[in-house]
């Protein structure tokens, strides 16, 4: 058994029904390793439990059945070893940028001096790009700055892995792709392990090492992990241009427009690594065609 | 643009003050009750004509206006039980709505907490609340003094058990509204609960605490007044009935106006207190 840097094993979540409806499973059998240092995007459709895997590994939420381990030890509550970007910013409206940064770089270091605090959280609002905004507080931010801000906090701590919930959903086109640069910068330089949840095709290809593909809920499973065996490192510029691009791309589309649903609700066998090989493979229709390099998962 | 519509209000109100005082002057002169003098009505001979002094009965706004100027030149005189200055009168109202209030805070505050964290206590101490929110605090008076047998602490009593509910009610919402992104945050942090409470949930809920704190000051300024007529003693609402038993209109106008002045003030404040603690989300 190759002990990856986090296990999630066998990962159910029931919720019980309305009035004492049937009991809804959002998702089973979701068995998932990630490597440290490892890249981890998930796509999947809206209701297929994305949110509540995050969740249930930052230890925010319960799953019903199954257990996720990070280096080792189970995950039981929440842990500075695991930093959470949340969707719509979440920094507290009271506090000036600076000051959401500091708030939690005090609660990692209770015992440093404010000035140590201060610097410390100063170099991680430099680092996106917020130097002279410092002392404006949300409110005064644009949505972009807001969620810098959100990101500079959750690398401040020096997570040991860093999870995030669509962190570009609320952003338009433009912002997002100039913060998919930063984050690709900050994240090349601290190392951390990633695991993101977004709904767009091509930010899962620019930042992954590997993307997980969910089918559609209540039932949804982990159906395939697919490698985006892209050298880094990449740009928005140039990604596009890369022989793999849209054969991944492709295969991704399929799978969210068609596949998902084809697959959706029988019980998620193991999940299939796929790595998309020589070019020209044809990537149409025929949905078990698929290049099948190795079966993963938990075994 | 500011400017002029500041400007242009103000003198409305100005324009507004005037024509209201001309009106009032001119209706008590004898503008409006022309055969006052001839006859006494039937409660100015019980009264023995003691209030046919002044026309109607009524004093002028300049009788006011100087009352108000020889009783704000030395407010705190005091000679004797029944003569004291407006001041040491409001003093002592300000004092027992100070304490009465401060004590309603303390105690509302934490357990608005309680009860806005905890699904439990919300559900167990809401049928209490609910019962015991509608009653008006003076209807407390008589139980109060009975056991308290002080008439100037039952009338703290009855300021504390009217500003208690608005702030209790108004800080387990407040609580309970607490983004829950924000708690996640927290949690995430690592935070105990109690850093939780004092550095997320605190800031968060406090304009809708220091609301419920706001209007409870103005239930407060509004109760003492009555509770005072009727424990007596001190203090403004028995001054305001002393004066009446005086007849003396004029100082009973006097002090309706100093009621709203110190009413205004309280309320300024707690607007002030309110405007710090925003925030814009």
């Amino acid at each position: 058994m190759n002990k990856a840097f986090l296990e999630i094993e066998n990962l159910k979540k029931v919720f019980p029904g309305p009035r004492g409806g049937e009991p809804l499973t959002v998702f089973e059998n979701v068995t998932v390793g990630i490597q440290r240092g490892e890249f981890v995007c998930v796509i999947g459709h809206s209701g297929c439990g994305k949110s509540t895997i995050l969740n249930v590994i930052a230890g925010l939420d319960d799953a019903t059945e199954g257990y996720v381990f990070m280096d080792g030890k189970e995950v039981k509550g929440t842990s500075l070893d695991r930093g959470v970007i949340f969707q719509n910013h979440s920094l507290l409206p009271w506090k000036s940028a600076l000051s959401n940064v500091m708030f939690a770089v005090k609660s990692r270091w209770p015992g440093w001096s404010r000035e140590q605090v201060r610097a410390h959280a100063m170099k991680y609002i430099e680092m996106v790009g917020l130097k002279g905004t410092e002392d404006r507080k949300p409110s005064q931010l644009s949505g972009g700055m807001r969620q810098r801000v959100g990101i500079a906090r959750a690398f401040a701590i020096e997570p040991k892995m860093l999870l995030m919930d669509e962190p570009f959903g609320a952003l338009d086109a433009l912002t997002r792709g100039t913060i998919q640069d930063e984050l690709l910068n900050i994240w090349s330089q601290a190392g951390q392990t990633v695991f993101m949840i977004t709904h767009d095709v091509d930010e899962a290809i620019l930042l992954s090492d590997r993307i997980l593909l969910m089918t559609n809920g209540p039932n949804a499973s982990v159906a395939e992990a697919v490698e985006v065996d892209i050298p880094r490192p990449r740009n928005r510029e140039t990604l596009f241009k890369h022989e793999r691009f849209y054969q991944i791309r492709n295969h991704l589309v399929d799978f969210l427009v068609r596949r998902s649903k084809e697959l959706s609700g029988n019980g998620g066998g193991a999940t299939r690594t796929v790595r998309l090989a020589a070019v020209n493979e044809d990537q149409d229709d025929s949905s078990d065609e698929h290049p099948r390099r190795a079966a993963a998962g938990g075994h | 643009m500011w400017n002029s519509i500041n400007l242009r209000a103000a003198l409305l109100s100005l324009t507004i003050l005037i024509v209201a005082l001309a009106a009032w002057e001119w209706s008590v002169s004898g503008g409006l009750v022309p055969s006052e003098q001839e006859e006494l009505s039937e409660y100015e001979r019980l009264m023995g004509g003691a209030s046919s002094t002044a026309g109607s009965g009524v004093p002028a706004p300049s009788a006011v206006i100087n009352r108000a100027i020889e009783e704000l030149s030395d407010p705190f005189y005091d000679r004797g039980s029944n003569d004291k200055g407006i001041g040491i009168q409001l003093a002592h109202s300000i004092g027992r709505v100070a304490i009465g209030y401060g004590l309603a805070v303390l105690v509302a505050v934490p357990l608005g907490f309680v009860i806005g964290m905890s699904p439990l206590m919300q559900k167990a101490l809401n049928p209490y609340i609910q019962i015991l929110r509608p009653i008006s605090p003076l209807a407390w008076m008589p139980l109060a003094l009975f056991i308290i047998r002080d008439a100037g602490q039952s009338a703290v009593f009855v300021i504390f058990i009217c500003s208690v509910w608005p702030v209790l009610v108004n800080t387990s919402f407040g609580v309970a509204g607490v983004k829950k992104d924000l708690l996640n945050v927290a949690r995430t942090l690592e935070l105990s609960r109690l850093r939780t409470a004092f550095t997320v949930i605190l800031p968060a809920a406090a304009p809708t605490i220091l609301t419920g704190m706001r209007i409870a000051i103005g239930i407060s300024w509004l109760v003492i007044v009555a509770a005072e007529m009727l424990v007596g003693g001190t203090g403004i609402g028995y001054f305001v009935w002393n004066e009446w038993n005086n007849l003396d209109l004029t100082s009973v106008i006097f002090s309706i106006l100093m009621i709203g002045l110190v009413g205004m003030v309280l309320d300024t404040i707690l607007a002030t207190a309110t405007r710090m603690v925003q925030y814009a989300d």
